[in-house]
């Protein structure tokens, strides 16, 4: 599948034994775009992004990312993706600056390419000061940042967040977007799911999930507009509300 | 550029070093161990406490007493004068077992042929209980000997020497099995506990998401357990060596290629578990009890096989430790290499094959849901 979209998804499925977590989802993800994933726990967004990154096989339809299929070409496709996930996946037992050794190890990078990549993403996340602390003991949203850090090192063309303010202060959330914002600015695609309303608004693009499907896709304000309503909030407490009654 | 394995192996020998868990483990514990068997923990029982109840009080019943208790396996703690006393000293443990000597021993040791003496025996430790009556019955034996030298004759007897081990001490047995149990315990116990942790703590799957290959990931997280476990061994013979005169009489290059038959057996354990285990409590139970406990009871470290229930040996044949076992206390203790080891040392292999070959499958499926 040959593609000028950064992501592309047709009829993508995903099936866990008899429970479908994600059921025929189609969508585009323009180059440079902050495009978010918004819906319940359960709704099927890290299904989505699992099969996006290569680490779930999905049960039928097609998606590509930088224009690799994600069944075929997941080795292409990780060179040129970073991850983060909610769970700020980093070692408590190794300091900042090892973390981000490690990471950057793992993509090939070391001696002065890793210094270089490293000056960069710290510069722009502002670690720097934090680089000789043990891991464990820093606060939540220094480890957030210390995440999205050691996701950027190698440089990505599109950057997969998987819930990544979880359990972090309001104002390390804004600082947190205010970074995602200058990155979407430099042409990474930012590919983001969240079940914060306020994040929601953020984004450039939404799409709204409900067990599995897709329900709706738009920019904030079309979707506002489209609903009538004032915030992504009321749209999406709608939208879901409908879908129950029609299930009901 | 670094080798990505590389990277994850350095990362690994950070985690061993700041962890005091596993430094305690690998270091510690073997030397501990080493100690206890070879120091605190022998397996002939001294000095075992008697009840003497001397109703002859002749000068032939005090002969036999004296020399019983002169060859330093008896002493007698506690005199009685009459059978009810027996009873009370072994609730409150004064002695383990009591000997009687009936009333005209010294009488009928001149004109009869057979003089029965009682022992009475504590039961409730059976392994001692045995030992004491052993040792009595073949002091007797002796003791008739000597005191019919002329008169009577023993058509057959005994006359053991012992090879390979001939002071039969056991650290020269249990230091071998140690080795076992230690590379055990590091390669399939703390593998298996740091590869679920990467599950555990979401950075597996931060590690997967980058080109990184499965195998490099894998092998860079084991080949540090695998130094470990064969330096850990090293410094667990060279030790016994020195402070316990434990020979080395085989050859080592040999003893290491069967060692590393071995810790690839271990090291599949650790897979195999790590790729059903959810938690590094469920990780750390499940090594204990496939690994640890049966390397410990089921492979003749310290309990025969022989002496196992028929079901349980069976068991030992699907104990690794059983095989290394017989190639570890071969190698040491009788000097004998490859020609006659190739069973056990096959075995080994073929173990290793089989539950390497089912686990990696099995991880790679479980990286999926």
């Amino acid at each position: 599948m040959t593609s000028s979209y950064s992501v592309e998804v047709a009829d993508l499925t995903r099936r866990f034994g008899q429970f479908t977590a994600v059921d025929s989802i189609s969508f585009q993800v323009c180059d440079g775009e902050i495009f978010g994933f918004l819906g319940a726990n359960g709704a099927g967004k890290t299904t989505t992004i699992k099969m996006l990154c290569g680490l779930l096989l999905p049960t039928s339809g097609r998606g590509s990312v930088e224009g690799f299929d994600i069944t075929s070409q997941s080795d292409e496709i990780k060179r040129h993706i970073g991850y983060m996930s909610q769970k700020f996946s980093l070692y408590d037992d190794l300091t900042v600056h090892e973390n981000l050794e490690f990471y950057g190890g793992i993509y090939g990078l070391s001696g002065n390419a890793f210094r270089r990549a490293l000056e960069k993403a710290a510069v722009f996340t502002g670690l720097k000061t934090h680089y000789e602390r043990m891991t464990r003991d820093i606060p939540l949203g220094w480890k957030q940042r210390l995440a999205l850090t050691s996701s950027l090192l190698h440089q990505p063309k599109v950057l997969f967040l998987d819930e990544p303010t979880g359990g972090v202060d309001p104002i390390s959330r804004r600082e947190f977007w205010k970074l995602i914002y200058e990155l979407a600015e430099t042409g990474t695609t930012v590919f983001v799911t969240t079940h914060y309303m306020d994040e929601a608004e953020y984004c450039n693009r939404l799409s709204i999930m409900h067990e599995g499907k897709i329900v709706a896709v738009g920019s904030p304000q079309e979707l506002k507009k489209r609903f009538g309503k004032r915030t992504i909030e009321d749209v999406f407490v709608d939208l879901i509300r409908e879908k129950i009654r029609e299930q009901a | 550029m670094k080798p990505r394995l590389f990277v994850i192996l350095q990362k690994e020998f950070v985690h061993i070093l700041r962890d005091p868990r596993s430094l305690v483990i690998v270091f510690i514990w073997p030397i501990l161990m080493i100690f206890m068997y070879g120091y605190a923990i022998t397996f002939d029982i001294k000095e075992i406490r008697l009840g003497l109840l001397d109703q002859d009080g002749s000068p032939a019943s005090r002969a036999f007493v004296r020399d019983l208790t002169s060859s330093g396996y008896f002493q007698i703690s506690r005199e009685l004068s009459d059978r009810n006393g027996i009873d009370h000293g072994m609730l409150e443990r004064a002695f383990i077992a009591a000997l009687i000597i009936p009333e005209d021993f010294g009488r009928r040791l001149k004109t009869e042929s057979m003089i029965p003496i009682q022992l009475l025996v504590d039961g409730s430790n059976a392994n001692t209980a045995t030992v004491a009556i052993n040792y009595l019955r073949s002091f007797c034996a002796q003791r008739t000997l000597d005191l019919n030298a002329e008169t009577r004759r023993m058509p057959v007897s005994v006359e053991p020497r012992v090879w390979y081990n001939p002071d039969l001490k056991s650290s020269h047995f249990i230091v071998p099995g140690l080795v076992a149990v230690v590379m055990m315990m590091i390669c399939a116990l703390l593998t298996s506990v740091t590869l679920v942790k990467e599950r555990e703590t979401g950075t597996l799957e931060q590690i997967l998401v980058s080109p990184i290959r499965p195998f490099e990931m894998v092998a860079g997280k084991l080949a540090p357990y695998i130094l470990l476990a064969l330096v850990d061994s090293a410094v667990v013979i060279v030790f016994s060596m020195l402070v316990f005169h434990v020979p080395f009489r085989g050859s080592a290059p040999f003893l290491l290629l069967a060692s590393l038959a071995y810790v690839y057996c271990a090291l599949s354990i650790g897979v195999f578990i790590s790729s059903r285990a959810r938690t590094q409590q469920v990780a750390m139970m499940a090594a204990m009890i496939t690994t640890f406990l049966p390397s410990f009871l089921l492979s003749g470290f310290i309990f025969p096989i022989a002496s196992l229930p028929v079901v349980l040996q069976a068991v030992t044949y699907l104990v690794p430790a059983r095989y290394f076992l017989i190639i570890i206390r071969h190698v040491m203790l009788k000097g004998v290499g490859l020609a006659s080891l190739i069973a056990p040392l096959l075995f080994l292999v073929a173990f290793g094959t089989v539950v390497m070959a089912s686990s990696v499958r099995r991880f790679k499926i479980n990286l999926e849901d």
